[in-house]
């Protein structure tokens, strides 16, 4: 399982609904993957209403990131591999 | 994966933010129905949600095994695990992704127990294939007790 405070992450949007960043990330980026929950980004198993948009900005890949209290983040990291992941649909 | 009949079957309680007054009281009632149904109360949540819980009930009379939520999803979404029951409680937005990802996840049954001031708000976002028991309960657990009774035949 891995740890999101291990990512070297940049945070795009904060305490957003899921409505919000599944527009947010389709209106900021052209190449969007829509992904199930459960789908693992970075060791982490994505949580959220399904479908889930993944964004890719050149070599970051930008990805909501849910807690029960403080509700959902978008963050903006570097990962080429995830990028590869995603667009082989694996 | 698979849900074994094997074993005894497993009921999972997925806790919310822990700031909502009645939560507690709904995890324990939820672990004791489940309990009397023949399944084994298993809770989930983050630190502190457990902690408050642990502290209602110390040696476990209902509650049974807790885990990180974390752990947990990530324990159902690797097909490690699963349940053949899953309560999710939703007080606020994040609930609802928290049910929605065990509705996909998940090859048991899901109910999303939904309560609070907000709580036919939040129900309306619950567009994929859930269960839902809603109840605008805040600090009179009553109406919801009911509500999760009628639904899941538990006050016959």
């Amino acid at each position: 399982m891995g740890c999101v405070e291990a990512l070297n992450y940049e945070v795009l949007l904060r305490h957003c609904s899921f409505k919000e960043y599944r527009a947010f990330i389709k209106k900021h980026y052209r190449e969007v993957y829509e992904v199930q929950p459960g789908y693992k980004i970075f060791d982490l198993a994505l949580i959220g209403v399904p479908p889930i948009p993944i964004g890719v900005d050149g070599n970051f890949v930008i990805f909501p990131y849910t807690k029960p209290c403080h509700g959902t983040f978008v963050l903006k990291v570097e990962g080429k591999e995830e990028i590869e992941k995603l667009r082989s649909g694996k | 994966m698979e849900i074994s009949d094997e074993k005894r079957k497993e009921g999972l309680i997925i806790l919310g933010c822990p700031e909502a007054p009645a939560q507690v009281s709904l995890a324990v009632h939820l672990a004791h129905g489940l309990r009397r149904s023949g399944y084994a109360p298993v809770v989930a949540g983050n630190p502190s949600a457990r902690q408050l819980l642990a502290m209602a009930d110390p040696e476990h009379h209902y509650i049974g095994e807790m885990l990180d939520l974390e752990r947990c999803i990530e324990e159902i979404s690797t097909d490690e695990r699963d349940y053949d029951l899953s309560f999710v409680l939703v007080h606020r937005e994040s609930g609802v992704s928290y049910a929605g990802t065990v509705s996909v996840v998940s090859a048991g049954r899901v109910v999303a127990v939904v309560f609070g001031k907000e709580a036919e708000a939040l129900a309306s976002l619950i567009d994929f294939d859930c269960e839902t028991v809603v109840a605008p309960a805040v600090h009179n657990p009553m109406p919801l007790k009911k509500a999760i009774d009628r639904v899941m035949k538990w006050d016959v």
